[in-house]
């Protein structure tokens, strides 16, 4: 499974993201391949990707893909990520 | 995994800003003065504000304004800017904000061991109400765990 998350500049925003996500996933003992990644690669990235994690800002920029859009609204709170996650996996 | 330096010239407290902008050139003068970026970094980071949003609101209050790495970019760096008086970033969620952070990466390949250190520190859900609270550049660089 491949897992992205998009931020406008590749790195920062999205590298939390990324950890954190991996930090989660680990404890739902689930594996993917978590990629980070800008707005601007979204598609040549994502393509294959079965979830986009990212701000309510870029979901009108990453536009039409197989993925599920998923909306974090605290990168830090490992509860809404993990509530997130599980609902969109499971 | 260590944060990059944190040197009290990177650290600004209590300041006055009449809005987010200002909050971010405030972060960009801090990593200016600690030599890990040049004053062409603070436009850089407004620029992906103002292109993309106000999606580095990342967490309720805290912003980590950031942009590529490239010319304006001389070190790894880290600057904190706590607000005296709250400002909106225009996030749905996360406004307003009162600690800034500023993050300067100068190599995109290994800036992956920087953001977990971040991560570390602020997935503990107190840090940003101490770091709002704190009144020394002490207090500020114990917090973060970084060195001086």
């Amino acid at each position: 499974m491949k897992i992205v998350t998009i931020c406008g500049a590749g790195i920062g925003s999205s590298g939390i993201l990324k950890v954190n996500t991996e930090r989660v996933l680990t404890r739902l003992a689930i594996s993917a391949d978590v990629v980070a990644a800008d707005i601007a690669s979204v598609h040549a990235v994502a393509g294959d990707a079965q979830v986009i994690l990212t701000s309510a800002e870029f979901v009108d920029a990453i536009g039409q893909t197989f993925a599920d859009v998923i909306v974090i609204d605290n990168y830090f709170d490992t509860a809404e990520l993990t509530r997130k996650l599980e609902k969109a996996l499971g | 995994m260590p944060l990059p330096p944190l040197p009290a010239t990177a650290i600004i407290l209590g300041a006055h800003a009449h809005d987010w902008c200002t909050a971010v050139r405030l972060v960009g003068m801090a990593l200016v003065a600690s030599g890990a970026a040049k004053p062409g970094y603070a436009d850089e980071m407004i620029r992906m504000i103002e292109e993309h949003g106000p999606y580095v609101v990342i967490a309720p209050g805290l912003a980590l304004a950031h942009a590529r790495p490239g010319p304006d970019v001389l070190a790894d760096g880290i600057a904190v800017a706590t607000l005296a008086t709250p400002v909106a970033f225009g996030h749905p969620h996360n406004d307003p904000v009162s600690v800034v952070l500023g993050l300067a990466i100068a190599d995109a390949s290994n800036h992956l061991a920087t953001v977990a250190a971040i991560a570390n520190l602020f997935n503990d859900s107190r840090a940003i109400e101490e770091l709002r609270a704190a009144t020394s550049v002490a207090e500020v660089q114990k917090i973060m765990g970084a060195a001086a």
